[in-house]
């Protein structure tokens, strides 16, 4: 039984059905419970949030990753199968935290002062909450006092930065000063992406990732931790 | 049910109503003054006896000024049916041509006498021997019997392609005069299940071919019913004559009542003027000579006004089909053929450029875009076909296959209502109230619909140029897949029937 719960949730991810009400791929799936609603039953059914995140969650985002990868399915498909995980994540997270489980881990992400832009920073939030992270968006035109100050208060492992636009691509750099001036700059890992931006770039100003796409930003997140540990 | 085509909603019109008429009435001015001169003894005797002047010419050739008045021509082109049906082995690949509907069947063709293999070979970088590149290197050679069957095989596959003509000139050394037609009608047929349309070599094959036809169709009434075969003859030369043997033919098709095309090429500059009038006014007499004589023949025969005006080149006196004014003629024809409702066979994608690349995409691109937009029933738009009407490389034809899938896509009718703009309404309100602003979810609904068009089929991944090598593949690939032969049977009784196929072709005899 929990098997069967586990392997929908799956499906379901894999489908990227948040809830009841959406769209899958497949029209069978069509008025059948998605991700939010079976996550509610796999926890009234005493399920671990563990079983539920290895076997259900990570192991559907797997297979979409795989699928997209082979070109079957396109960044829509993506997105929504991570805002299922991520809107099962918020219900699972006061259940991990009573349980004292750790969670992968906070990002921080914002698009710079002077930049509104923000289509390629939401779907980075999107994506790597899907993966399990705890994203804070912090909006748009952030000024670097602004993001200091959270990564002070909230201590996040990590900030993405994101720039559109050639004039404001430089208060990345500015970001980053602020933060060593603050002395917080060795606490996190910082990576920047957008069209103005370049790993040359990313070099320059000192930041620890370039990532062309949301794709880059899961990968690169998941070798920082491989290399904490 | 027949194939959809591209139905064009709103088709591109160059000339006003007023210009039409105009271009109409020259060409009746034209075919009573100067007339035709006509190297065929028996349509001058068809068009005499139906009240059009004739006069013989002293010369080395038998031949006759024709002059036929305007009620003659009018009379004919009532008789000629405003809807011509197409048929197909596979009744699903039908094509009914109405003569006011905009709806465009792509076609392949015409005959061309080189094939175009495709290799690549790799470069190596003389300043850098660890780079290396493959680069797609194109080699013509006379075309076979079985490049037809594979030319084919592969338009039996391509999405676009609506309608086979035959794309290369089989000359195979056990290849006659007297072989040719049954060959390269066996050879279409039996690896393509579309409508064929052909050219005849030899008239004494005309029964042959027919008889073929009959026995796939299911016997003489089923060929009537179901016209798996058309023909097309160029029994017009330009300027204003009808060729003996071409001629010929052509009124032995039209006594049979199978569809045919009556095709007129003139070369503005060569042998039409160079003026857009004067083409016009010159083509459009031409045709209507053409159909003239087809209806007078057989009232009621099932024809298409096909025009293949094309410009000189200024530097060869060659054809132009690249040139920006071919299309415009072609397009002109368009508008005639509708304004006589009669379906109309249109010219695009012939270019002047010898092998695929930047001006060959250029070239045809242009004219299948601003050709196919003008609305023609039948347009042969020359998939695969270079070096103006020359070479054939079925990788361009695959090339071809998605260029069309754009217009295609480009040409469907805009959505716009008051269901739609209120189902619009809601989502705007609906995401803008997110607060990530992002429409992106409501696009899944249409990822696999047909809604969205696809990307370039031919796209290589970073800034490498890999269009041909990954066409090459989705080539092989077309290849590779199956067609539905002509059975067993009916096969068997083919090569009893129709001398001259070459056993080779007999699929279940020779073990190919």
């Amino acid at each position: 039984m929990n098997k069967d719960i586990i392997a929908t949730i799956k499906d379901n991810v894999i489908q990227g059905r948040k809830t009841q009400k959406d769209v899958g791929i497949d029209d069978t799936f069509a008025g059948t419970p998605g991700v939010v609603e079976l996550v509610q039953q796999a926890l009234e059914k005493n399920i671990s949030p563990q079983v539920i995140i290895t076997d259900g969650l990570t192991a559907g985002m797997q297979v979409v990753g795989e699928k997209f990868s082979t070109k079957e399915y396109f960044i829509p498909d993506m997105l929504a199968s991570a805002e299922a995980v991520g809107a099962a994540m918020d219900i699972l997270k006061p259940v991990l935290e009573s349980a004292n489980v750790e969670t992968k881990g906070k990002f921080a992400i914002a698009t710079v002062k002077g930049d509104i832009h923000d289509i390629g920073k939401n779907i980075v939030a999107i994506l790597l909450k899907g993966s399990g992270y705890e994203v804070h968006d912090l909006g748009v035109d952030v000024p670097a006092e602004k993001v200091v100050e959270f990564v002070r208060e909230e201590k996040p492992g990590y900030l993405g930065l994101s720039a559109l636009l050639t004039t404001t691509m430089t208060e990345m750099g500015v970001v980053i000063k602020a933060l060593e001036e603050s002395k917080l700059r060795n606490s996190i890992k910082v990576l920047i992406g957008g069209a103005a931006v370049s790993d040359e770039f990313a070099q320059e100003i000192g930041a620890d990732a370039y990532c062309v796409d949301g794709f880059q930003a899961v990968k690169a997140l998941e070798a920082f931790e491989i290399a904490k540990a | 049910m027949p194939r959809k085509g591209i139905l064009v909603d709103k088709p591109y019109e160059r000339l006003t109503r007023e210009q039409v008429e105009l271009i109409h009435q020259a060409s009746m001015k034209i075919l009573t003054d100067p007339g035709l001169i006509s190297f065929n003894r028996e349509a001058v005797d068809i068009l005499h006896s139906h009240g059009a002047t004739v006069e013989s010419i002293a010369g080395d050739h038998q031949s006759w000024q024709v002059k036929i008045p305007e009620q003659v021509v009018l009379s004919a082109m009532d008789s000629a049916p405003k809807t011509v049906k197409l048929g197909a082995r596979n009744p699903d690949n039908t094509l009914i041509m109405h003569g006011d509907e905009p709806r465009v069947y792509l076609i392949t063709g015409s005959e061309t006498n080189i094939w175009l293999d495709v290799d690549f070979p790799a470069y190596v970088n003389k300043a850098d021997p660890t780079r290396e590149i493959r680069v797609p290197e194109f080699k013509p050679r006379r075309g076979t019997v079985d490049d037809l069957c594979q030319s084919a095989h592969v338009c039996e596959h391509l999405e676009m392609v609506d309608g086979y003509i035959r794309t290369i000139n089989i000359q195979d050394r056990d290849i006659t005069e007297e072989n040719k037609d049954v060959n390269k009608f066996f050879a279409s047929l039996n690896n393509s299940t579309k409508h064929f349309m052909s050219g005849l070599t030899n008239l004494k094959q005309l029964d042959n071919v027919v008889r073929m036809a009959e026995l796939i169709a299911g016997g003489k009434k089923a060929l009537e019913d179901n016209p798996i075969i058309s023909f097309i003859t160029c029994l017009v030369k330009s300027p204003l004559q009808f060729v003996d043997d071409t001629t010929g033919t052509f009124i032995e098709v039209c006594r049979r009542g199978l569809p045919i095309v009556v095709s007129s090429s003139p070369q503005a500059g060569t042998t039409a003027p160079i003026k857009e009038a004067g083409i016009m006014a010159q083509i459009n007499a031409e045709v209507l000579a053409g159909i003239t004589l087809g209806q007078l023949v057989k009232p009621g025969t099932p024809v298409l006004y096909g025009s293949v005006p094309v410009r000189a080149r200024m530097d060869t006196l060659g054809d132009s089909y690249g040139s920006v004014e071919t299309s415009q003629y072609n397009i002109d024809c368009v508008q005639m053929a509708r304004f006589y409702k009669l379906p109309n066979y249109s010219t695009s994608g012939v270019c002047d450029s010898k092998i695929p690349g930047q001006q060959s995409s250029i070239e045809r691109l242009f004219s299948d875009i601003v050709v196919t937009m003008s609305g023609p029933q039948f347009l042969h738009c020359a998939f695969g076909l270079l070096d103006c009407n020359s070479v054939f490389c079925l990788l361009q034809a695959v090339l071809d296959d998605a260029h069309f899938k754009m217009i295609e896509f480009f040409l469907r009718q805009p959505r716009i209502d008051q269901p739609e703009l209120e189902a619009m309404l809601e989502q705007i309100q609906e995401v803008v109230a997110t607060p990530q602003k992002l429409y992106i979810g409501h696009i899944r609904p249409l990822l696999r619909s047909g809604e969205i068009s696809g990307v370039y089929p031919f796209e290589g991944s970073g800034e490498a140029d890999d269009v041909f090598e990954i066409a090459y593949e989705r080539m092989k690939e077309l290849l590779a897949r199956p067609v539905e032969h002509i059975d067993r049977e009916t096969t068997a009784k083919i090569f009893e029937e129709i001398p001259g196929i070459l056993p080779r072709l007999n699929i279940y005899e020779s073990g190919s």
